[in-house]
């Protein structure tokens, strides 16, 4: 076959070896969950409150059909030969799911869907400490932006090619600390340990930083197997990409921010 | 009082007004420097051999800082204008300020001495160099002539916080 051939002739090149379809199900498979489990909630709790808003609903379709064809698929195959493609698939899970399965407000929903003990148990396991850690902004910066830093500029990336676990593990990885840096930064569900917005504001700044910071040293020096022009595109496309993200995350932060602090009417003033 | 009338309001804010201006021109100006120099003409180049360590990362600092700022300047000018304060003439001075200052920093520390890219890749690269800083630092004069030019009379800042207090 034409296209086991083309994988041979990759893994001869990279010496990397093509995902195979176990890895990719699996992957895929708790996205796919957690369509179907949005769309349940959304049917159930709409019998009880006022309509689900559709944009939500929008926001998760797509957030889950980004990280999807990031982990599986045509675009998942290539992306372990092309360094290029990879980054696509980097910038769909770990930035732009992210981004539209927060807006889509999950916790928010299951709680309304939730029977009022069982909200109570999943508010209290919300507040607690491991969870209020990973949302904090720094240490999910930390995760998010350490993690990068770990896998382009050691011998990890190759590495993960040639190990189905190491590669589980950086894809799992990158999806949940992109959300859990988006979720730090913008609060659209309710969060524990709220903290204050020129705070929330620094660490971004300090964060995109390093992501940019990251995406030049990416195009100079080439992780271990890449060839320079894959590793120069794909350096532009992680500092492109980012920012074109990273400008919805901004607005919305500054957006809460101005509505945070419309100006109160004093009534002293007004007779 | 119902309303407070716009020139006292816009001297409560004076300092909003004048770092909504900065900021915001700190982000034009790099964005000016994205669009037009490394974009349009591609004189700037994405990454230059030279560049020093402490060059990448205050290239990455700059670049994330100012498109921040873009977006969380004309936020803080649509604050002013919501709370009828916005001191025009104030808020351009910060705005040449805020560009003439990025554009100071670039041209002298951030090219000539972390070497992160030059103006254009050609010989006489000095003439761009000296026309480049020369408008900075015309920018930068004509801002700091219209902050002060604009300054509350500390008189009248006494006044008033006692008034609003």
């Amino acid at each position: 076959m034409n296209i086991s051939k083309y994988f041979d002739h990759a893994a001869e090149t990279y010496n990397f070896t093509a995902i195979g379809i176990n890895t990719q199900l699996f992957l895929a498979l708790p996205f796919m969950l957690a369509l179907v489990m949005y769309i349940l909630a959304v049917i159930l709790s709409n019998r009880r409150h006022k309509p689900w808003p559709m944009y939500c609903i929008v926001y998760w379709i797509f957030g889950v059909f980004f990280a999807t064809i990031a982990v599986a698929g045509p675009l998942a195959n290539r992306a372990t030969v092309d360094f290029t493609v990879h980054m696509f698939g980097h910038l769909f899970l770990g930035m732009l799911a992210p981004l539209l399965m927060a807006l889509a407000a999950p916790m928010t929903l299951m709680l309304r869907t939730l029977s009022v003990p069982s909200a109570r148990r999943l508010s209290r396991v919300l507040r607690s400490w491991p969870l209020r850690m990973f949302s904090h902004p720094v240490l999910a910066s930390v995760l998010n932006i350490g993690g990068l830093w770990l896998l382009y500029t050691t011998n990890l990336y190759s590495l993960m090619h040639e190990n189905i676990l190491l590669y589980l593990i950086v894809h799992i990885h990158v999806f949940l600390a992109g959300y859990s840096f988006t979720v730090s930064m913008i609060y659209i569900d309710p969060i524990p340990h709220r903290t204050p917005f020129l705070y929330r504001a620094i660490v971004f700044v300090v964060a995109l930083a390093g992501h940019g910071i990251l995406a030049k040293y990416i195009y100079a020096h080439p992780p271990k197997g890449v060839p320079v022009d894959q590793a120069q595109l794909g350096g532009l496309i992680m500092y492109y990409g980012g920012d074109m993200i990273d400008i919805v995350i901004i607005f919305i932060l500054c957006l809460h921010w101005f509505k945070a602090t419309r100006p109160q009417i004093r009534l002293a003033e007004s007779q | 009082m119902v309303v407070k009338s716009e020139s006292k309001s816009r001297s409560l804010y004076s300092n909003r007004n004048l770092w909504s201006g900065i900021l915001f021109g700190i982000g034009l100006i790099a964005f000016i420097d994205e669009a037009v120099f490394h974009q349009l003409l591609r004189w700037h180049h994405f990454y230059d051999k030279s560049t020093t360590d402490i060059g990448l990362i205050s290239d990455g600092l700059f670049h994330a800082f100012s498109w921040f700022a873009t977006i969380g300047g004309l936020f803080l000018f649509a604050d002013l204008r919501r709370r009828n304060a916005l001191w025009i003439t104030r808020w351009w001075g910060g705005v040449l300020l805020g560009a003439g200052g990025f554009q100071l920093y670039d041209g002298i520390i951030q090219h000539k001495l972390m070497r992160i890219h030059q103006i254009r890749y050609v010989e006489n690269v000095f003439i761009y160099d000296l026309v480049w800083n020369t408008i900075a630092v015309l920018t930068i004069i004509i801002g700091l002539i219209l902050v002060a030019r604009t300054r509350n009379r500390l008189q009248r800042g006494k006044d008033l916080s006692y008034e609003y207090q």
